[in-house]
């Protein structure tokens, strides 16, 4: 058996067993542990299917980032998980069912018989010199520019929005500079100006 | 030689089991967020798959820009968690009630 096939296989069992555990597992941390290695092994297929950049930029940006944001926030926040739980042995039939029959329906048009070798043959791999980085940053740079700067802007509208609905304003119990009112002093509230009499000397 | 149909059902199968952890774990909003996560997973495993197969590099820069806008889902959905949990002490979704949609 080529090397091609076993990668693919064990590749795809561990994908395939890893996703299961995320959605079956007790403790949501360890949920995402399993998704961190759902996205390795799918890095590892995108690499058989010469997406070299796009599989190193899901495990340093989608694990590294998004993934680790995640934990955080599971491991930050203090929940119990007990009633969590409830409706899970109570819908898991119909979740199999569902999950079963969507699996046939799916296959059924995407097996073999619509898209198998005979249909889509496996082009020629690409040769030692060729960069996957540089063809993608030639054709993204120039004909798909625009929707490149389109990207930098939703990814600034999270960042505000993420920002903007975790910022807690203090407590006004709690001693703190405020920069803005400091600009804006005026001679009037440092200065009070008491009018009173002169008094003689005696 | 792995024929594409193999990549679709096993893109395919990545799903059922995202839609299936949406249907098991309907109380826990993290595990939900990740079940989204597995379905665009499955979702960019199909792009890939085809622009390898129809040697297309355009599958390749909308799997790019699908893990941009999921990044900006998955920050802004944690946020509204975290503040979620906040403000009401619990992510149970059976008791956020609040709108009595």
């Amino acid at each position: 058996m080529p090397v091609e096939q076993i990668t693919f296989w064990l590749f795809s069992a561990v994908l395939i067993a890893s996703a299961l555990r995320v959605i079956t597992a007790r403790n949501p941390v360890h949920s995402v542990l399993f998704l961190v290695l759902c996205f390795f092994t799918a890095a590892g297929l995108w690499l058989l299917l010469e997406a070299e950049f796009l599989g190193i930029l899901l495990v340093l940006v989608y694990v590294g980032a998004v993934m680790v944001l995640f934990l955080f926030v599971v491991m930050m926040l203090d929940i119990n998980l007990e009633p969590l739980r409830e409706g899970f042995v109570r819908y898991l039939p119909l979740g199999i069912l569902v999950g079963v029959v969507m699996i046939a329906q799916l296959a059924l048009i995407l097996g073999p018989g619509h898209f198998g070798e005979e249909y889509y043959a496996m082009p020629e791999r690409a040769p030692a010199d060729y960069s996957n980085t540089e063809h993608l940053g030639q054709v993204l740079y120039t004909e798909y520019l625009y929707h490149f700067e389109i990207a930098a802007v939703i990814l600034l509208v999270a960042i505000i929005a993420a920002i903007s609905l975790t910022l807690r304003k203090r407590p006004e119990t709690t001693n703190y500079q405020s920069p803005s009112e400091q600009v804006r002093v005026g001679k009037s509230d440092r200065l009070r100006i008491v009018p009173m009499d002169s008094e003689k000397r005696e | 030689m792995i024929p594409l149909s193999h990549f679709l059902i096993l893109a395919a199968a990545l799903f059922s089991i995202g839609v299936a952890g949406i249907f098991l774990n309907r109380k826990n909003i993290i595990v939900l967020l990740m079940s989204i996560e597995l379905m665009l997973l499955a979702v960019n495993m199909n792009f890939v798959a085809f622009s390898f197969f129809l040697e297309d590099i355009a599958g390749q820069i909308f799997v790019f820009f699908i893990l941009t806008v999921a990044a900006a889902e998955a920050a802004i959905g944690l946020a509204i968690l975290v503040a979620l949990f906040r403000n009401r002490g619990t992510i149970n979704v059976g008791d956020l009630d609040s709108l009595r949609g």
